[in-house]
C-alpha cells in the first residue's frame, strides 16, 4: 500500500463520516472504502485507520444506528467538535501568538507548537513572523523523564520512577499521581499524590534517575479541586537561593538597578552629604552580585546582606593594598 | 518525505498537512503556491504531491462530481500561474481542533512570554490567551503545566515589531535610553530607520536629534519609546548592513595598559585588546584603546582586586580614587 492510497482512504473515511449526519453503518463504510478485502483485512484496517484519525484529533463517535439493535454500530464525526472554532486575533495578539513559536528549546514541544499556529493560519489568521529572530528559545526542559511527567500529567496516569534525594546517595522507587509539572528557579519540578507516602509530594525531574514509567491507566485519578501547583511546590521545594539585597543609590544614579527594584524609597539618609541617596530592595541571585555592585563603585551602598557587604569591603581592601 | 519513513506515519502525516491546507486555501481564496509552502513551512513540491492526493478524494459515491477539484494546470506545465486554485472541499473549510498537546504547548509558551514581561505585554498575552483556551480542545492540562518566568524577550519583540512599524511609516520616535557605561538614562528623539541584529543583540538604527548623527540603540536598553505624529527630518534611508565593523575604532581614544590577574582573563574574550602579554606570574599585561576613562573604572572596579593600571598614571589615578571613595563609605 503506497503512502497516497492510504492518505486517499483515510481522507475519504474521515469526509464519509464528517458530511453525515448519521451514524454509518460498518457495512456501508466496508462497501464503499474497503471494496474486495476479506472479513479480517477489513476489520484489521478499519481499526487502525479509525486509530490514526484518532491520534490526529479527529473525533470519531460510536453509537447505534437503530436504537432497537444494539448490534449494529455506526460512526461519525461531529463538525462541531471536529473543527476549531472561529478566533478573531487583533495584530498585537496575532504577534505575540507567533512568538510563542519560538519559546520552547524542546524539540516536540516546539513541533506541537508551530503545528497549533499552522491550523490558527488555517482558519485566516495572519500571524505576523517580523520580529521572530530577535526571541531566543529559552524554555528548556533537558531532564529525561520531562515528555513522561507532561504526558501523565495531561493523561492522569501514574508514574513509577527512581529517585535520588537531596543530599543523599541511595535510590529508592517511588510512585506519584502526577498533578502538574512546575519550572521554579530554572529547574523543573513535578508535583503530585505520593501512594506509598500517602501525601502530597514535590521531586526535582533532574534527580530522576533513569526512565520514569508510566504505571497504570490514563484518568485513574483525579486531581483535588483547586490545586495550584505553584504554591505546591513552592510550599515544598527548597528555596531558591536568591535573597533580599537592601542597597543605598545616589539620586540619578543606578539606574539597571533600579529597573529591577521591588522598592524604591527616595531621599532617605546615606553614607554621605555629597548628593540624595535612595533606598532600594531587590530579589536576587548571589552569582555575580558582587562583581556588578561594584562596577557601580562609590554610588552604591550595601546595607544587606551582610556577606555581601563584607565581600565588597574585602574586595576593595585588597585592591587598595595590591597598589591600585 | 524520506523513503525510511514507514508508510503510516507518511499518510498520517499527508492526511494532517491536506486538513491545514485545505481550510489555509479557503480562508484566502487563491493563494500562491510559493507563498502557501513559505506559510506553512512545507515544500513546494511536497504541497504539489498533498494536492494530487485530494483530488481523489471527495463525497462517498464516487461520482465526478462528489470530489475535491484542484486545477493542477495552474501548477505545473506551460499554462502555469503558480497559484493554488481548490473547490468543492467547503466541508474541509474549517481546520482541526487543537488537539491536547498543542493546545497545551502554545498555551504553557504563551503563560511562560507573559511572566516576566512589562504590562503592557501581559495585556496583550492575556487577551491571546483567552481566546486560545476558549478554543482549545477539552481535557487540556495547561492550568497544571507551569513555566515560571523564560524571560523578558516577548517585550523586546514587541518593541522591535513597533519601530519596524514607525520607521515604514517614517514617524518620529522618542526614545528613553539608558547607557550602562556611564549608567545614564537620557532622552533622545531620533528618525528610526529600522531594526538591525549583531552579536545576539537588536539595535535600533536611527538618526539621532540629541547627537545629530547616525546612532544604534540597542532594544534591551530602551525602556520606553513612544511613536510620535511628527514625521521624520532627515532623508529616509535603509538600516546599516551591521555583517562586520560595528563597533569601528573611536577616532578619540586613549591607549592604556592593564594587568589581569587569572581570575579577570575573561576580560580579553569579551572586549576588543590590542595585545596580550602573559607574565610570569600567571597574570597578563593588555593593551586597550579607551574611548572613556569611566568605562575602564568601571570595569575595573567589577573586577577588584584582580586588575589594575599600568598606563597612563591618569586612569591609574581615577581607579584608586574610586576604590578610595567606595571604602570610604563603609569605613
Amino acid at each position: 500500500m503506497t503512502v497516497v492510497r492510504k492518505t486517499e482512504r483515510l481522507l475519504n473515511l474521515l469526509i464519509m463520516l464528517l458530511v453525515q449526519r448519521h451514524f454509518v453503518s460498518k457495512d456501508r463504510i466496508r462497501a464503499i472504502l474497503y471494496p474486495g478485502s476479506s472479513t479480517d483485512a477489513f476489520e484489521k484496517m478499519f481499526e487502525r485507520d479509525k486509530e490514526e484519525l484518532r491520534s490526529l484529533g479527529v473525533p470519531i463517535e460510536v453509537g447505534q444506528i437503530d436504537p432497537f439493535f444494539e448490534d449494529e454500530p455506526g460512526y461519525r464525526i461531529r463538525p462541531d467538535e471536529f473543527a476549531l472554532p472561529e478566533i478573531n486575533l487583533e495584530a498585537d495578539e496575532a504577534a505575540v501568538i507567533g512568538l510563542a513559536t519560538k519559546v520552547w528549546e524542546h524539540a516536540r514541544l516546539a513541533e506541537a507548537t508551530t503545528e497549533a499556529v499552522r491550523k490558527l493560519k488555517a482558519l485566516g489568521v495572519a500571524v505576523d513572523v517580523s520580529a521572530l529572530d530577535i526571541v531566543q528559545p529559552r524554555l528548556t526542559a533537558d531532564e529525561p523523564s520531562f515528555d513522561v511527567f507532561w504526558e501523565a500529567t495531561q493523561e492522569r496516569v501514574p508514574v513509577e520512577f527512581d529517585y535520588v534525594r537531596s543530599g543523599q546517595h541511595t535510590v529508592s522507587t517511588r510512585h506519584l499521581q502526577p498533578w502538574g509539572v512546575v519550572r521554579y528557579s530554572g529547574r523543573w519540578y513535578v508535583v503530585g499524590y505520593d501512594t506509598d507516602r500517602q501525601d502530597e509530594r514535590v521531586f526535582r525531574l533532574s534527580r530522576v534517575q533513569g526512565e520514569a514509567r508510566k504505571a497504570g491507566e490514563p484518568a485513574s485519578y483525579d486531581v483535588p479541586a483547586g490545586t495550584d501547583v505553584r504554591s505546591v511546590a513552592k510550599r515544598l521545594a527548597p528555596a531558591p537561593s536568591t535573597e533580599r539585597v537592601v542597597l543605598l543609590v545616589r539620586t540619578d544614579a543606578g539606574h539597571a538597578l533600579r529597573r529591577n527594584a521591588d522598592e524604591v524609597e527616595t531621599g532617605v539618609s546615606g553614607p554621605d552629604e555629597r548628593t540624595g541617596w535612595d533606598r532600594l530592595v531587590l530579589t536576587r541571585g548571589g552569582l555575580g552580585m558582587v562583581d556588578e555592585l561594584l562596577g557601580y563603585g562609590a554610588d552604591v551602598y550595601v546595607v544587606e546582606p551582610a556577606k555581601v557587604q563584607q565581600a565588597v569591603v574585602d574586595r576593595l581592601s585588597a585592591a587598595v593594598g595590591s597598589g591600585s | 518525505m524520506s523513503p525510511a519513513v514507514p508508510t503510516q506515519l507518511g499518510a498520517k502525516d499527508q492526511v494532517a498537512r491536506l486538513l491545514t491546507l485545505v481550510p489555509f486555501l479557503h480562508a484566502r481564496g487563491e493563494v500562491r503556491l510559493d507563498e502557501a509552502a513559505a506559510a506553512l513551512d512545507v515544500p513546494a513540491d511536497q504541497l504539489v504531491k498533498d494536492l494530487k492526493v485530494l483530488l481523489m478524494c471527495g463525497l462517498p459515491g464516487g461520482y465526478p462530481g462528489d470530489l475535491i477539484d484542484v486545477d493542477l494546470d495552474a501548477l505545473e506545465g506551460p499554462e502555469a500561474d503558480g497559484v493554488i486554485r481548490v473547490s468543492n472541499a467547503d466541508y474541509l473549510a474549517r481546520p482541526l481542533r487543537l488537539n491536547p498537546t498543542e493546545a497545551t504547548a502554545i498555551i504553557v509558551a504563551l503563560r511562560a512570554l507573559r511572566n516576566g514581561a512589562k504590562d503592557e505585554t501581559r495585556e496583550i498575552v492575556d487577551r491571546a490567551l483567552a481566546k486560545l483556551e476558549a478554543a482549545a480542545a477539552e481535557g487540556t492540562a495547561a492550568p497544571r503545566i507551569d513555566p515560571g518566568d523564560a524571560g523578558a524577550d516577548a517585550d523586546l519583540a514587541l518593541l522591535a515589531a513597533k519601530l519596524q512599524d514607525a520607521a515604514d511609516r517614517r514617524h518620529q520616535v522618542l526614545l528613553s535610553y539608558y547607557v550602562p557605561s556611564r549608567d545614564e538614562e537620557s532622552e533622545r528623539r531620533v528618525d528610526p530607520r529600522g531594526i538591525v541584529t549583531a552579536h545576539g543583540f537588536a539595535y535600533l538604527d536611527a538618526w539621532c536629534h540629541s547627537a545629530e548623527a547616525p546612532r544604534l540603540f540597542r532594544l534591551d536598553r530602551i525602556d520606553r519609546a513612544e511613536v510620535l505624529d511628527d514625521p521624520i527630518e532627515t532623508e529616509p534611508e535603509a538600516p546599516r548592513d551591521l555583517g562586520d565593523g560595528l563597533f569601528t575604532t573611536a577616532t578619540d581614544t586613549t591607549p592604556a595598559t592593564i594587568r589581569l590577574d587569572p581570575a579577570a582573563r575573561w576580560v580579553i574574550e569579551y572586549y576588543p585588546v590590542e595585545a596580550v602579554r602573559p607574565q610570569p606570574d600567571g597574570s597578563l599585561e593588555v593593551d586597550l584603546l579607551i574611548a572613556e576613562e569611566r568605562w575602564l573604572t568601571r570595569l575595573l572596579m567589577r573586577l577588584a582586586p584582580h586588575a589594575r593600571v599600568v598606563a597612563p598614571p591618569a586612569y591609574a589615578e581615577a581607579f584608586r580614587e574610586s576604590v578610595q571613595e567606595t571604602l570610604s563609605l563603609y569605613v
